[in-house]
């Protein structure tokens, strides 16, 4: 409902006021079936790291571990160096926000917010002026007075940050707190608990399974998959050099192309293209290459144009190579190439990703 | 053709059909208890109709012959307070750990608590009878323990109206929200979750009150006195009395059964 959210003061937190998180070799399983895999994870002070992966991959367990809501089998998860493995829940001080809407439907907004400051024992006065300060912050100061059920998704997801934040915890869990929302909404509120993350210089661990999302508000993302973390690294270093094939497919997109290895590069179409990550011995592979780094030209690869889908800043062409294999190609607005118009393709000649065939 | 297409389908039975359908249930209901309330105004020889005996029981003349029926509403009170307690005590926190920790186990426990109506009172107290022998030794032969039984009798209500309710709300993320947010289990189940289960727990506990009152056959045959067992007696010296008590715990049930409707109601009402 709220589409335009005021910045307002932020609870007052001591500037890089947030904890380490360490996550060493921590093992989970869940009937015989290994949930994380002797994950290590390093998280600074302040710093705002997405775990992104496919469903099953591990990333909710995580973060589960870490709030202590779910036990684990192996390793330790030290905040601010102290091993808290074995601390319950409700004494790790942790604030979290969940994927389902979480307000207690019998309190109003206001009580719902004051409650982990009710279990601190905060007296009266100052926990009003708390909860009140923690609501402002997150636009939503006028609706104290109200129920959950009197709120919209997004409201309900904004109170639970503000009823999060309010006990000033070490470190704020977010378990896909967005992913109920509709895209606007979601949008927004993306960038509020950026904003106000930034400001309060609380260490954020944020699940997600959208890559766009993981990669427009953290500093770093840590892309998992059946219980490991494939790499960890800045959106831009996820993006421009995966470490595997895994992480190229997943984060943004990518075409799958047949190529060949010969001589530490990447042999596609008669192009010869840098290899990212390890080097390989010669031999066929399967070459990951971004949308962006094909062109439609006058002259190179032939190929036939199955669809073009106008995306609002840029375009999105699918062409059938002569091999029957398809390439998606983004470019300018302005070429509007037509089904079945035969074109050309050049490779731009970026670093690829590949994986044996 | 045309006149298919036109042709409005309500999917709701017309306001006659209601009517009759409503009338029809009504007079099978009625029909009992106006027969019943005609009885107890019957003039007895002389003929004729008199509220004598409803002003003897109201103002208290009853004699002492009718002791006994006032030791069985007491004890009828008494069973249906520890009865629900047993309930309360042992059956919602149950059903909240299946819920919250083993829901595997929903399946299983839900058997278990419906098990009770499909088996006759008349059977279940010949397998209460020897259990009886053993709670006598431990607790004594006071009417109370026929709780233990009335406990069982009350599942499969009490479940129900428990389960609906636990099944409109997320038990676990508001549990582990109020986790997360520092609350030891004690506050989660008495601050977060029985607060949000109030009508499930009002419905379960009005229900197991509905049918403590009612409850005949295992108390007869276990040889304890409550209100029903007592009204058999009364109704040998007089039928009359007996039938204006039958019809007062009948409407104190209904009462009952009002108040569900009500305090849900009245709720929603206050929340929106």
């Amino acid at each position: 409902m709220t589409n335009s959210i005021p910045v307002a003061p932020a609870i007052a937190t001591a500037e890089g006021s947030g904890a380490t998180v360490e996550l060493v070799g921590v093992v989970k399983s869940f009937a015989g079936h290994r949930a994380l895999n002797a994950i290590d994870l390093a998280i600074k002070p302040g710093e705002f790291v997405a775990l992104l992966g496919p469903s099953g991959c591990g990333k909710t367990t995580a973060l589960r571990a870490l709030s202590g809501l779910e036990g684990i089998d192996d390793g330790s998860i030290l905040i601010d160096g102290a091993d808290v493995a074995a601390v319950p829940t409700n004494k790790r001080d942790i604030g979290m926000v969940f994927q389902s809407y979480s307000l207690f439907p019998h309190m109003t907004v206001q009580e719902n917010v004051e409650f982990g400051l009710r279990m601190r024992r905060v007296a009266p006065g100052e926990r009003r002026g708390r909860a009140a300060e923690a609501l402002d912050m997150v636009g939503l100061a006028h609706l104290g007075k109200r129920f959950a059920h009197q709120l919209s998704g997004g409201q309900q997801q904004r109170v639970a940050l503000a009823r999060a934040l309010v006990t000033r915890p070490r470190v704020l869990l977010l378990d896909e707190p967005l992913s109920a929302l509709d895209a606007k909404v979601r949008v927004q509120l993306r960038d509020e608990i950026r904003r106000i993350q930034t400001e309060l210089g609380i260490t954020t661990v944020f699940v997600t399974h959208d890559q766009e999302e993981a990669l427009a508000v953290a500093d770093r993302v840590a892309v998992m998959r059946e219980g490991v973390i494939e790499q960890i690294g800045t959106p831009e270093e996820l993006y421009t050099t995966p470490a595997t094939a895994f992480v190229a497919d997943f984060v943004g997109l990518s075409n799958r192309v047949a190529g060949e290895v010969v001589g530490g590069k990447a042999l596609v179409h008669g192009v010869a293209l840098e290899l990212l990550g390890e080097p390989q011995p010669d031999g066929p592979v399967t070459v990951y290459i971004r949308p962006e780094d094909v062109a439609l030209a006058s002259e190179g690869i032939p190929a036939t144009v199955i669809a073009s889908s106008f995306l609002g800043s840029l375009r999105r062409t699918r062409v059938r190579l002569a091999d029957d294999s398809f390439i998606s190609i983004q470019h300018d607005v302005d070429l509007k190439p037509q089904a079945g118009e035969s074109v050309h393709v050049r490779l731009k000649g970026a670093p690829v990703s590949a994986v044996p065939r | 053709m045309t006149r298919s297409l036109n042709r409005t389908h309500s999917p709701a039975p017309s306001r006659a059909t209601r009517w009759i359908i409503l009338g029809a249930v009504g007079l099978l209901f009625a029909l009992p208890l106006v027969s019943m309330v005609e009885f107890t105004l019957r003039g007895g020889l002389e003929g004729g109709y008199t509220i004598d005996r409803w002003v003897t029981v109201f103002t208290g003349q009853l004699g002492p012959e009718f002791r006994q029926l006032w030791l069985a509403i007491g004890n009828s009170l008494l069973l249906a307070a520890v009865t629900v307690a047993i309930m309360l005590v042992l059956l919602v926190p149950t059903m909240i750990l299946v819920q919250l920790s083993f829901p595997r186990l929903r399946h299983g426990l839900e058997f278990i608590c419906l098990l009770p109506i499909t088996i006759p009172a008349i059977v279940l107290v010949v397998g209460l009878a020897p259990v009886y022998s053993v709670v006598s030794r431990m607790f004594g032969s006071g009417v109370w323990t026929l709780a233990f039984a009335y406990g069982v009798l009350v599942l499969p209500y009490a479940y129900r109206a428990i389960q609906a309710n636990l099944d409109s709300i997320d038990v676990k993320t508001l549990s582990e929200a109020a986790r997360s947010l520092g609350a030891g289990w004690g506050t989660v189940l008495f601050r977060v979750l029985i607060p949000n289960l109030r009508r499930g727990i009002l419905a379960a506990s009005f229900i197991a009150v509905a049918v403590v009152l009612g409850e005949f056959t295992v108390a007869s045959l276990l040889n304890r006195v409550n209100l029903q067992t007592a009204l058999l007696i009364v109704n040998k010296a007089d039928p009359y009395i007996a039938v204006i008590f039958a019809l007062l715990s009948l409407l104190f049930a209904f009462v009952l059964l009002v108040v569900i409707g009500r305090v849900g109601s009245v709720s929603r009402k206050v929340r929106s």
